[in-house]
């Protein structure tokens, strides 16, 4: 569903990934695993548009988005939830997950709003609240909820365990699971390790830009020395 | 003590011009609260607007009321291509370069206006431009009555846009968080040049309520845009509701001022007010602490 060919980009000048290629399958949950600094968040906004590739090619469902903007690539299905949330402080719950279905899945938003109700009740109770006066948790949600709005084809989770309490950590990985068993293609980018792996399908592992591992969980585990030299485990 | 019989005309006075400043700073308010942009060209835009329905009324004999369809659409077009191809190219991204574009643009548009039009200052008359209408007892100009009711009601359809569409829910996601509305696919630049262009249109509709009991000249958008702008931080940066009741305060203050003070020293009330302002409430009457 989604094919990375050795995919270059960065900030400026700066080249943060360095010739990266990875693939996604429909129905797949796949994590990208790495330290601080291993450029998994340069990966998802370069994916996502908000910054150019330098080189390399990225296609969705058969179609090359290189180079396409951020609005064509969020109604071709390929949705973000971002690291540190980004929800719209200043609008109410509702609000927005309204905003979630700006250009896509506009037509069933009453309907998918009462399933973000369903999957985070939460959320229904703070629905005229405004965003900005959430928990760092229930905001969470609420990016997760924003980006279900969108219909998506592919979710990409930029560390949503990040923050939060050590019970609400095993919420969330259990109800990622639960939306990938439902059918939804989840890219997972994490520092936890542990978490990611026990519902990831197969991993990658980025160091300094570069993919240094990719296979299974189950292969990664049996690794030592990739598990001690960049996982710290 | 003033009897009441001068007082309540004043007052009533004040809503009146009152309304149309909440208009022209509602402009203002929304270009800042989104694009971060503190456009010194409102003024002169809106002297743009009145010279346009000047020409409407003299050349093509349109009454200024009926020009609203023309002089809206055609603001807002004229704000969204200043915002796309002019304000954002020009500033490439730096809010300290947009403060001079606009300043600059003002500079241009006062000038060319001299140039084009001369410093006369004109107005137009209309068949209802000296009538009177009474309000329990009260004498008030009709032009007066109907830049009131006209005014509160494009706020009140602005209002009820930035609440209750996509479009205005975009408008106030931006103005706080930039990169979450990419990522829900919002097209940033484009509502950028919305939000300039409505508030543009806001002066087009100012200048068809104003013209019939007010006059144009080059420089006739300094004396509103100084009001704006202290409307704009009384009734808190960024804050619709808060340009609204900023707008009428502001107009009764100047209003009773005059009465007590006269004409001319009528508008210390108003900076009066400013001061005061900036001293124990920065955050003006609506706005957020920062």
């Amino acid at each position: 569903m989604l094919e990375i060919e050795n995919l270059r980009g960065g900030y400026g000048q700066v080249e943060v990934l360095r010739g990266i290629s990875m693939n996604i399958g429909e129905g797949e949950i796949v994590a990208v695993l790495g330290s601080n600094g291993a450029g998994k968040s340069t990966l998802n906004n370069t994916l996502s548009g908000i910054i150019p590739p330098i080189a390399g090619r990225i296609s969705f469902d058969g179609k090359e988005i290189t180079r396409a903007r951020y609005t064509d690539i969020v109604a071709a299905g390929l949705i973000q939830v971002p690291e540190g949330r980004r929800v719209f402080p200043n609008l109410t719950v509702e609000e927005n997950l309204e905003l979630g279905s700006y250009l896509r899945g506009g037509v069933r938003r009453r309907q998918n709003i009462e399933r973000v109700f369903a999957i985070f009740p939460r959320l229904k109770e703070r629905i005229a609240q405004r965003a900005g006066t959430l928990s760092g948790g229930e905001q969470q949600m609420l990016a997760i909820g924003r980006g279900l709005m969108g219909e998506p084809r592919l979710l990409i989770l930029d560390e949503p365990s990040l923050g939060l309490s050590p019970l609400l950590v095993e919420e969330m990985f259990a109800l990622i699971k639960r939306l990938n068993e439902e059918g939804l293609t989840i890219l997972l980018v994490e520092q936890n390790v542990g978490q990611s792996l026990e519902i990831s399908g197969r991993a990658f592992v980025l160091e300094n830009g570069a993919v240094v591992f990719s296979g299974t969980p189950d292969e990664l585990l049996s690794n030592s020395d990739l598990k001690r030299a960049y996982l710290g485990i | 003590m003033l009897e009441l019989s001068i007082l309540f005309p004043s007052i009533l006075n004040g809503l009146t011009t009152g309304a149309v400043y909440a208009l022209i700073a509602l402009g203002l308010t929304l270009i800042y609260g989104v694009l971060h942009i503190i456009n010194f060209a409102h003024g002169a835009l809106l002297m743009l607007a009145l010279y346009g329905v000047y020409f409407l009324h003299q050349s093509l004999g349109i009454d200024p009321y009926a020009s609203l369809p023309v002089m809206v659409p055609a603001m807002f077009l004229l704000g969204y291509g200043l915002q796309r191809f002019v304000i954002n190219r020009a500033s490439h991204g730096k809010e300290e370069n947009i403060l001079l574009v606009t300043l600059g643009l003002a500079i241009i548009m006062e000038n060319l206006a001299l140039y084009l039009w001369r410093s006369d200052t004109r107005t137009i008359e209309t068949a209802y431009t000296f009538s009177t209408i009474d309000i329990f007892g009260a004498m008030i100009s009709v032009p007066k009555v109907a830049a009131f009711a006209g005014a509160l009601a494009v706020c009140a359809l602005l209002l009820l846009l930035l609440a209750r569409t996509d479009l205005g829910r975009a408008i106030r996601a931006i103005a706080k968080e930039r990169q979450g509305a990419k990522l829900v696919g919002i097209d940033v630049e484009h509502v950028f040049a919305m939000s300039f262009g409505i508030g543009l249109a806001c002066l087009g509709a100012a200048a068809c309520f104003l013209l019939p009991a007010y006059y144009v000249n080059p420089l006739v958008g300094n004396g509103f845009i100084l009001i704006a702008f202290t409307i704009v931080v009384l009734g808190g940066m960024g804050s619709f509701v808060g340009a609204l009741a900023g707008g009428l305060i502001i107009g009764v203050v100047e209003s009773v001022g005059g009465l007590w003070l006269g004409e001319s020293l009528g508008q210390i009330g108003i900076f009066l007010i400013f001061i005061l302002v900036l001293l124990f409430r920065p955050q003006g009457l609506f706005g957020v602490k920062a």
